[in-house]
C-alpha cells in the first residue's frame, strides 16, 4: 500500500514537471552553445523562470518520494512502475503543448507503456 | 533531419538513458548500504542523502536532469519520452547484473516492447510543427 501511495506521488509530480520543462524548453528554444559559459547563461536564464522552478519544485517531490520507494522495492520493479505516467504524458503533451502525435508516437507509446506494464509485473 | 540535430539528439538520448539509470543504480545501491531508514523527519533525509552512493547518485540525476531539458529544447515531449524509455531496459539489466534481482520472463517481454517502442518512434523527427496555431496553454 505505501508502494502504491507512493508511485502515485512520483508519478504526479513527474508529469507536472516534464510537461512544464517541455513548455520552457521550447519557449527558450534549441541551445546550440554548449561551452561553460554558454550554459551558465542559459542556467541563469531559466533560473528566473516560473515554470522552470515549478518544474524543479515537482522534481524534489518526486525525489523525495524515490528515495522511500527504493527501501520497500527492486529497482527493477520501482523504475518501471513509475513509467506508467508515459501515456498520461502522451495525451497531455497533445491536448496542452499542442504537440502533434502521428501514429507512429502513439503506437511508440503503447509500446513502451505495454513494455512498462510487463516490467512492473 | 540534418545531420549535425542527428548527431545530438543521439548524443543527448544517449547522455539522458544512461546517467539516469546509472543514478538509480546507485541510490538503490546507497538505500540498502548505510543510509539508514527513511522516515518522515527530515533528518532521515539528510542522512540518506549525504550517504556517499546516494551523492553519486544524485550528482548523476543532476546531469539527467540539465541534460534532458536541453534534450526538450529542440526535440518533442512525446519524442523524448519513449526514446529515453530504453532506460527502463538499462535499469533492468543492471538490476539483473549488478544487484541480483529477479528479471522474469514477463520483464525481458517488457524489455522487448519497450526497445520495439524506443526504434519506432526514434525512426521519426525529434520535432513536429505544432498542429495548429494555438499558443501552448500553460
Amino acid at each position: 500500500m505505501k508502494a502504491w501511495l507512493l508511485l502515485a506521488v512520483i508519478i504526479g509530480a513527474t508529469v507536472t514537471s516534464d510537461l512544464l520543462q517541455s513548455f520552457e524548453m521550447k519557449r527558450h528554444g534549441e541551445i546550440h552553445d554548449f561551452r561553460p559559459s554558454g550554459l551558465r547563461l542559459v542556467l541563469a536564464t531559466l533560473a528566473r523562470k516560473r515554470n522552470m522552478i515549478l518544474a524543479v519544485v515537482c522534481m524534489a517531490v518526486s525525489f523525495f518520494a524515490f528515495l522511500p520507494l527504493l527501501q520497500v522495492a527492486d529497482l527493477s520493479f520501482a523504475v518501471p512502475a513509475s513509467a506508467g505516467s508515459v501515456v498520461l504524458e502522451t495525451i497531455l503533451a497533445r491536448l496542452i503543448l499542442k504537440e502533434r502525435v502521428d501514429m507512429r508516437r502513439w503506437l511508440g507509446a503503447a509500446l513502451v507503456a505495454c513494455g512498462v506494464w510487463l516490467l512492473a509485473l | 533531419m540534418n545531420p549535425r540535430l542527428r548527431w545530438k539528439t543521439r548524443a543527448f538520448a544517449f547522455i539522458v538513458v544512461f546517467s539516469n539509470a546509472f543514478g538509480n543504480l546507485f541510490l538503490k545501491w546507497g538505500m540498502g548500504h548505510g543510509a539508514g531508514i527513511i522516515t518522515p523527519s527530515p533528518l532521515s533525509f539528510l542522512h540518506a542523502i549525504f550517504n556517499p552512493w546516494v551523492s553519486l547518485g544524485i550528482l548523476l540525476l543532476v546531469l539527467w536532469l540539465l541534460s534532458k531539458m536541453a534534450f526538450l529544447s529542440w526535440a518533442d515531449l512525446t519524442y523524448v519520452l519513449p526514446v529515453t524509455a530504453f532506460g527502463y531496459v538499462v535499469n533492468a539489466l543492471l538490476g539483473r547484473f549488478f544487484l541480483g534481482e529477479e528479471v522474469t520472463p514477463a520483464r525481458w517481454a517488457g524489455t522487448l516492447a519497450i526497445m520495439a517502442g524506443v526504434i519506432l518512434v526514434g525512426l521519426g523527427n525529434p520535432n513536429h510543427v505544432p498542429q495548429d496555431t494555438g499558443e501552448p496553454r500553460l
